[in-house]
């Protein structure tokens, strides 16, 4: 062993005795912070994935008091809350009231999840007319009161950080919320998702296969797992930092891909993402330019 | 021997005790460190304006200039703002609490070419602590040096760090002139910018003075190009440069300003050297 | 062993009449087709982990090796700038491609390695430094850009102040077979930057492929030591000149040229450029060009802890200068755009290399053209500066007191 500084770290050194270095419990000794988890529009598999931490929930339930969680327990305290962290995104006049309550009694919100911070896979219908979706699904609509659309929880209330992903990464949760309890803003990779598969050495399903792939545009946190399988990135972490939507959706019009593979492509769990957003509305006008020079001359 | 750093390992940090706390400002606070070993201790010195990476278990490192006297052995005292997470962490430890510390990394304040010439430093904000070991050195061997002066730029008058050995330097042998961006009932000394200040000064030799500053990079820029047409030679000129430093070993790539590892061939530079490139935006 | 990192720098070659080589008088030695698995046996015996060319997610990738059998039998690679597929070629060559996306710095500089550890330990810690021993790689199929490119990094990672010991660790335990490239793709550029496509140095042994079998060099006394257990002949003048003529193919395949004329103070001269916001335009900023690069030496180091807290590793990975956050400081990155990441690699990779590390950061093996999505071809976008040069650096614009306002 080089250059051990075991001897060094020895206590026994003499006068030391505070609780030195000891960073989980601060010498400042102050109650647990109270969590709250509240749902909106979303399919709860964001808080799952908070109950899939087992071990580290444990963890994690010493490090704050969980006041209010009504997935995970029965015990449903009232606010205020030091954290709240909301899964969902609002899609009712209801929900729109309600997001401002949650926003009035809690000091920090971290929104988490494709729902929350983008408006998740139901913003699908921003882009339709959802008085025909509420027909086509509903056998009495008139009974419904639903919004025209789905948007993220920033849209309505000011957010203090967004955990992205469909569904979260259950050890970016941790991260953030143990980043709360220390009182420091969390720091989360925002690069592509590209640099994953590298430190994988999974080859690029576009460039080896020709598979269009949202890998370059897509924020990290899923692992990169759908190029490990051959299969081309669906972007479930929404937009990566700065990401060049354009050039990548001008590259795969250009080498191949239609339109209409790179629609769904990008309005997908995070298709309402402003970058995300922005991209799918200029391929669609891109391809109706198109269509409307090619129209005559099929005719 | 064993050394702070070894350079074919370079990654091991050596644990330090927080034997001391002083809070300079809000948010500013000067740790007094010592190695847990004595061999170590006694081993160690630097130089003026070099850094060390200070370690917080769980949270990582983070680079800070050694703001002490470089020829006081056993404690060297870094002062740190709360900024990021590594000093956010330190500041909510204790006095004595273990952390980890690599060093001395870094280029050094030109000390000894300052003998028998005029030397000018300027200091923004936060930036007098990389300067202090300068400012220590050359009093300790005041006679060596012609006229001594020090210009230190603050937003407002609470917010100069370590006023209380100001007088001490005056009586020392350095003339130390002070300046806020905003004054308060009761200031007695010159408002505006620091680079206002210098066009102030007088210099008898401007080309035989040497000039070091430290703080932010515009106030540098401006300082620099004061400097000049005042006279001072740009190979006269010494500035202390920042970026992201993540391994301080010249390795890791985060710190490059064009050419240059600030880590490595920095903190500070002879300004010529890197005059081109802090023109740039964004390099 | 003649390619192991010395202490001084710059490197030198083998001394061509140095005793461990076998064939001194320039002759051949020739190594018939069916004992190239002899070879690998022999280095798996002497406790090497053997790793080389394997045909792995529609790709030639580098990995681990247990005959020749796991070689990508009668395959090559088709490249251009964005695309790469594998294409049959019809005949039984063991080495009939080019380079892929892995490169060997994934062995010597691991994309993911602990460099130090915390333990508690009462109100202190105990720091320190892994020190396990690596695995002890023999590289096979080690191209000459290649060769190119663990010197660079030999320079970067050993040639400084201080090196790093996981880099210094398995790179003095590697053993490599160098293969001379007998065909280049499209993207290849070995001949702008004098790297290849010929392997003349830093090898313990080289092949040459020919249809019966390879002609071997000798490179070191560790590749001597390898070789004297193999069953080799002087190669035939037949023998000889074949393998010349697949060398030769190599050189005359090639068709990419980057013009390297006073490139550092090219490139260091036009940072403004408008070159810069148009290849913006096109560049992902995805990091795919560091990542398959074989000189790109970028990382970070966090903090990786346990649930208790009280064990900690420092883990390094790959970074990338293409990341934003690679240049957060104060608060922002300092390089906040496409157009400044760009420019940051590509002037470091072709200029400031040269100032930090005495040579190009570039070993022109085309990597970063192939697996850019994109298709940015960096040989273009120098040749785009270089013809319309711009003297024009703008100085810092006018800025208020208050901006120049200390802290």
């Amino acid at each position: 062993m080089k250059g051990n500084s075991s001897n060094s770290g020895n206590p026994q050194q003499g006068q030391h005795s505070a609780s030195a270095g000891t960073l989980a419990a601060s010498p400042r000794s102050r109650p647990r912070p109270r969590l709250a988890v509240f749902k909106f529009a979303s399919c709860d598999g964001c808080q799952l994935s908070l109950l899939d931490c087992e071990d580290e929930l444990l963890a994690a339930a010493e490090a704050v008091e969980i006041a209010y969680f009504p997935e995970a327990s029965s015990r449903m305290e009232p606010g205020p809350y030091d954290l709240a962290l909301v899964e969902g995104s609002i899609t009712t006049p209801h929900d729109a009231q309600r997001i401002q309550e949650v926003r009035r009694c809690s000091r920090f919100v971290v929104t988490i999840g494709a729902c929350a911070t983008a408006g998740g896979i139901q913003s699908l219908k921003n882009w339709a007319h959802h008085e025909d979706y509420l027909k086509w699904v509903y056998a009495r609509p008139e009974f419904i009161s639903t919004l025209a659309t789905s948007t993220p929880i920033a849209d309505h209330i000011r957010v203090d950080y967004e955990l992205r992903g469909c569904p979260i990464n259950r050890h970016q949760l941790l991260e953030v919320i143990l980043a709360f309890v220390r009182g420091q803003r969390p720091k989360l990779a925002t690069h592509s998702v590209c640099l994953d598969c590298k430190l994988k050495g999974t080859v690029c399903v576009e460039v080896a296969q020709g598979i269009p792939c949202l890998g370059p545009i897509t924020h990290t946190g899923c692992g990169a797992i759908c190029p490990t399988y051959d299969r081309g990135c669906y972007g479930c972490f929404g937009p990566a930092a700065q990401p060049n939507c354009r050039s990548l959706t001008d590259h795969c019009l250009q080498t191949g891909t239609s339109a209409s593979t790179l629609l769904p492509l990008l309005r997908n769990f995070n298709g309402y993402a402003p970058e995300f957003r922005e991209a799918s509305n200029r391929v669609e006008a891109l391809s109706a330019a198109a269509a409307s020079v090619k129209e005559p001359i099929d005719e | 021997m064993t050394v702070a750093v070894d350079p074919h390992n370079p990654w091991l940090a050596r644990t330090v005790r927080i034997r001391r706390i002083v809070q300079e400002l809000p948010g500013v606070a000067t740790y007094d460190l010592c190695f847990d070993d004595a061999e170590i201790a006694r081993n160690y010195s630097f130089r003026p304006g070099q850094f060390n990476m200070l370690y917080l278990p769980g949270l990582g490192e983070t680079a800070i200039s050694i703001s002490g006297h470089p020829r006081r052995v056993g404690v060297i005292p870094h002062t740190i703002r709360e900024a990021g997470s590594v000093t956010t962490g330190l500041a909510g430890l204790p006095e004595n609490s273990c952390i980890g510390l690599r060093g001395p990394f870094g280029s050094a304040w030109p000390v000894e070419q300052c003998a028998g010439r005029d030397v000018v430093l300027v200091a923004g904000g936060i930036g007098l602590a990389p300067l202090r070991p300068a400012i220590y050195e050359l009093l300790s061997q005041r006679d060596r040096y012609g006229k001594l002066i020090l210009l230190i730029g603050a937003r407002e008058p609470s917010a100069m760090l370590y006023p209380a050995e100001y007088n001490e330097w005056r009586d020392a042998g350095m003339q130390v002139e002070v300046t806020v961006d905003r004054a308060l009932d009761g200031w007695n000394s010159h408002v505006g910018v620091v680079t206002a200040l210098l066009d102030r000064v007088p210099l008898e030799n401007p080309s035989g003075t040497l000039l070091m500053t430290c703080g932010p990079e515009v106030m540098m820029w401006y300082t620099i190009q004061g400097a000049i047409s005042r006279g001072i030679p740009a190979d006269s000129i010494y500035v202390s440069l920042e970026r992201n430093m993540n391994c301080a070993i010249g390795l890791c790539g985060h710190c490059q300003l064009g050419h240059e590892f600030i880590c490595r061939d920095g903190p500070v530079f002879r300004y010529d050297r890197v005059a081109s490139i802090l023109k740039v935006d964004n390099l | 062993m003649s390619s192991k990192p010395s202490s001084e720098f710059p490197f030198s070659p083998p001394a061509p009449d140095s005793p461990a080589n076998h064939n001194p008088d320039g002759t051949s030695l020739f190594l018939p087709r069916d004992d190239l698995n002899t070879l690998i046996g022999k280095l798996t015996a002497d406790g090497y982990q053997v790793v080389g060319p394997r045909l792995e997610q529609e790709a030639i990738i580098y990995g681990e090796i247990s005959g020749a059998d796991d070689l990508p039998i009668g395959w090559t690679d088709l490249q251009e700038a964005g695309k790469y597929r594998l294409q049959p070629r019809g005949d039984q060559a063991f080495f009939g491609y080019t380079v892929g996306p892995h490169s060997w710095k994934k062995f010597l500089f691991p994309p993911v390695a602990v460099v130090a550890t915390a333990e508690r330990d009462g109100t202190g810690w105990k720091l320190d430094t892994p020190d396990a021993e690596p695995p002890k790689y023999a590289f096979l199929g080690v191209r000459a850009c290649e060769l190119a490119a663990i010197k660079v990094q030999d320079r970067v990672f050993l040639g400084g102040p201080y090196t790093d010991p996981i880099y210094q660790k398995r790179r003095n335990a590697a053993f490599i077979i160098a293969v001379n490239c007998t065909q280049a793709a499209s993207t290849c550029f070995c001949t702008s930057m004098n790297t290849g496509p010929r392997c003349t140095a830093g090898f313990d042994l080289a092949l040459t492929e020919i249809s019966d079998g390879f002609l071997l060099e000798i490179g070191s006394a560790a590749g001597n030591a390898v070789a004297s257990g193999l069953s080799l002949q002087p190669a035939s003048d037949e023998q000889s000149g074949r393998g010349e003529s697949a060398r030769q193919q190599a050189v005359s395949q090639i068709s990419k040229h980057m013009d390297t004329t006073d490139i550092r103070d090219l490139l260091m001269g036009n940072l403004q450029h408008p070159r810069w916001d148009d290849v913006a335009n096109r560049c992902l900023s995805c990091t795919n060009c560091t990542m398959v690069c074989p000189t790109c030496f970028c990382s970070s180091v966090k903090d990786v802890s346990d649930l208790t807290g009280d064990h900690i590793d420092r883990e390094r990975r790959w970074d990338s200068c293409f990341n934003m956050d690679f240049s957060y400081m104060n608060g922002a990155p300092v390089r906040n755009s496409i157009h400044s990441r760009y420019r940051q690699w590509m002037t470091h990779k072709l200029a400031s290399w040269h100032d930090q590390f005495g040579s190009s950061g570039c070993v022109g093996c085309g990597r970063c053209i192939t697996w850019c999505p994109t298709g940015i071809d960096l040989t273009e976008e120098v040749a785009a500066i270089r013809s319309s040069p711009s003297s024009g650096r703008s100085e810092r614009p006018p800025i208020s007191d208050a901006e120049v306002s200390a802290t």
